[in-house]
């Protein structure tokens, strides 16, 4: 159970109609091919291919939901999480040495898309040698690859599932990932902005109710105010250590590129509706929204869903009653068992 | 209770049903089983949206006091209400949508006319029987709906009642039964609607 690595030497055209000459996925796999039963796992903005189990001390980041009788359940099936390509955690990305020049990448690295990371990621899967996957399943940027998985690759998979995603992000969201994006380049000490746009992410991760309950207005140390501008409030230097932790585990050129990418991805632009995005899906598809998300609001998983109705496709749709917010995919696995785990039944 | 084949008998082979508050989406699994419909449920409870992914059901969880907001006009064969209709804050405007969005409506709902209602009613207690096994504080029903009533609403709105059925719980007893006492004597009634106004 260690990472393993995918090298591509075919030439991947991008979205943007660059040519990465080759690639590198990096990736892990849980569980026993058995020919029928393989699930692809998509990870969100920072996550990576470590998905599940406890390697060297750590945690995965869908821990709690992928293992022996979980909700995926690796006793069933075969598990296959990739790091997306555009990210730090060891596939190609903006930090990779560019082959030609023998230098980083830096922001000479092309603009990658959703659907560039799909189509690496497809690559990979056909190098594994499986031709049908029994499910692809992500939430957040993890749903957006599941929804263009679905589209571009219609009789690679029997089942999706959408988690906490949309088909395109509102301007609130956009806003914020601008935020953050302008943080790391208007900052000269990258970390620094890498930092504060980790805050700005994380608080948008939350509900109200969480933060409240978690930090309410508690302070750090002290019962009384020092009437100081030095962070005292339990919710700054919560912020702050998350911040500062982010910048020892994720690269800021990255955090800027899979940033873009969420914010390029538009199903209605790229196919001239959400109807025309959806009309030769095959898969059966399960969307979930979170109470409690305001990042990836309900309408907007609603809306996927009704589009696909619409085109009599096989779907389902339901708002997983959360209070996290829109980290509830990665924190509240409980409230979302009861759906995902008979949904992947075959 | 109302027999899935009851409801099934009125719906043709490979139909495109919606069924709002499909419940645990027996009728649905019936009918994709007995008449290979396609069939899509919506509800609002989470323990009925699991039943329905456990059953293999496409199912759509909303409330249906919002309307049938993003179905498209008449893209359902058959759109089915089957013992809902008395939790539902707009009764007039959920039947518009209903009749919107289906090219055939099935609306089931238990007669507060019934002679057991109303002998309760005249020994001053609140109706509670089998179609209505609710006490007054637990209740999710709001509308208290007659079978003379539901006719005069549909008259009201200029609706053509394309059939009326009261449900008695035995094809004996519907068939041996007068029409002019179904407001007294049936526990529940279907009434089929079409698009076409009067």
């Amino acid at each position: 159970m260690t990472t393993k690595f995918f090298h591509s030497h075919e030439p991947l055209t991008l979205e943007s109609n660059e040519v990465l000459k080759s690639f590198t996925l990096a990736y892990q796999t849980y569980g026993e091919y058995r020919g029928d039963n393989a699930i692809l796992v998509c990870h969100a903005l920072s996550g990576d291919a470590h998905a599940a189990f406890e390697i060297e001390g750590k945690k995965g980041w869908w821990h709690e939901a992928i293992g022996p009788h979980k909700m995926i359940d690796t006793e069933k099936f075969f598990v296959i999480c990739s790091n997306v390509l555009g990210s730090c955690k060891g596939s190609t990305g903006p930090g990779s040495i560019d082959p030609l020049t023998q230098k980083k990448f830096d922001k000479t690295f092309p603009v990658i898309t959703i659907a560039d990371m799909v189509n690496a990621q497809e690559k990979l899967i056909r190098h594994l040698n499986i031709e049908s996957l029994h499910a692809v399943i992500g939430g957040s940027m993890g749903g957006m690859q599941v929804l263009q998985w679905g589209i571009l690759y219609p009789d690679k998979m029997k089942r999706c599932i959408c988690i906490a995603s949309a088909a395109q992000l509102n301007a609130q969201a956009l806003a914020f990932g601008a935020i953050g994006r302008f943080a790391i380049l208007s900052h000269d000490q990258v970390s620094q902005g890498l930092s504060l746009a980790r805050m700005v992410g994380h608080v948008t991760y939350l509900s109200e109710k969480a933060m409240n309950q978690k930090f309410g207005r508690k302070l750090q140390h002290d019962k009384e105010y020092q009437y100081d501008v030095k962070p005292e409030f339990q919710i700054e230097s919560y912020l702050q250590y998350q911040g500062e932790k982010f910048t020892k585990q994720f690269e800021a050129d990255a955090y800027v590129y899979l940033s873009k990418a969420m914010s390029y991805f538009d199903l209605a632009k790229k196919y001239g509706s959400l109807e025309q995005a959806f009309e030769n899906i095959r898969a059966k598809f399960l969307i979930l929204s979170i109470s409690s998300d305001w990042i990836y609001p309900e309408p907007y998983s609603k809306e996927i869903a009704k589009t696909m109705m619409r085109l009599n496709k096989d779907v389902s749709y339901a708002c997983i009653p959360s209070d996290y917010g829109h980290d509830s995919f990665l924190i509240d696995i409980p409230a979302f068992e009861p759906l995902v785990k008979p949904f992947l039944q075959p | 209770m109302i027999q899935h084949s009851m409801l099934s008998h009125y719906i043709s082979e490979k139909s495109k049903v919606l069924d709002l508050g499909c419940g645990n989406g027996d009728l649905l699994k019936y009918l994709m089983a007995e008449k290979k419909c396609i069939g899509y449920g919506i509800d609002i409870e989470m323990k009925n949206i699991v039943s329905c992914i456990e059953k293999k059901i496409d199912v759509f969880q909303g409330d249906l006091n919002d309307g049938l907001q993003g179905f498209s006009d008449q893209s359902y064969d058959v759109v089915v209400l089957s013992l809902t209709l008395q939790q539902i804050k707009t009764p007039e405007f959920l039947i518009k949508e209903m009749l919107r969005v289906g090219k055939k409506v099935m609306i089931t709902f238990p007669n507060f006319a019934h002679f057991k209602c109303r002998l309760q009613f005249l020994f001053g207690k609140a109706p509670k029987n089998k179609s209505l096994p609710y006490e007054w504080y637990n209740t999710p029903n709001i509308r208290v709906i007659t079978v003379k009533d539901f006719k005069k609403l549909c008259q009201d709105m200029g609706l053509k009642i394309e059939t009326e059925i009261p449900l008695y719980g035995t094809a004996f007893m519907e068939k041996i039964m007068p029409k002019c006492l179904s407001n007294l004597c049936c526990e529940n009634a279907l009434f089929i609607l079409k698009k076409e106004t009067l």
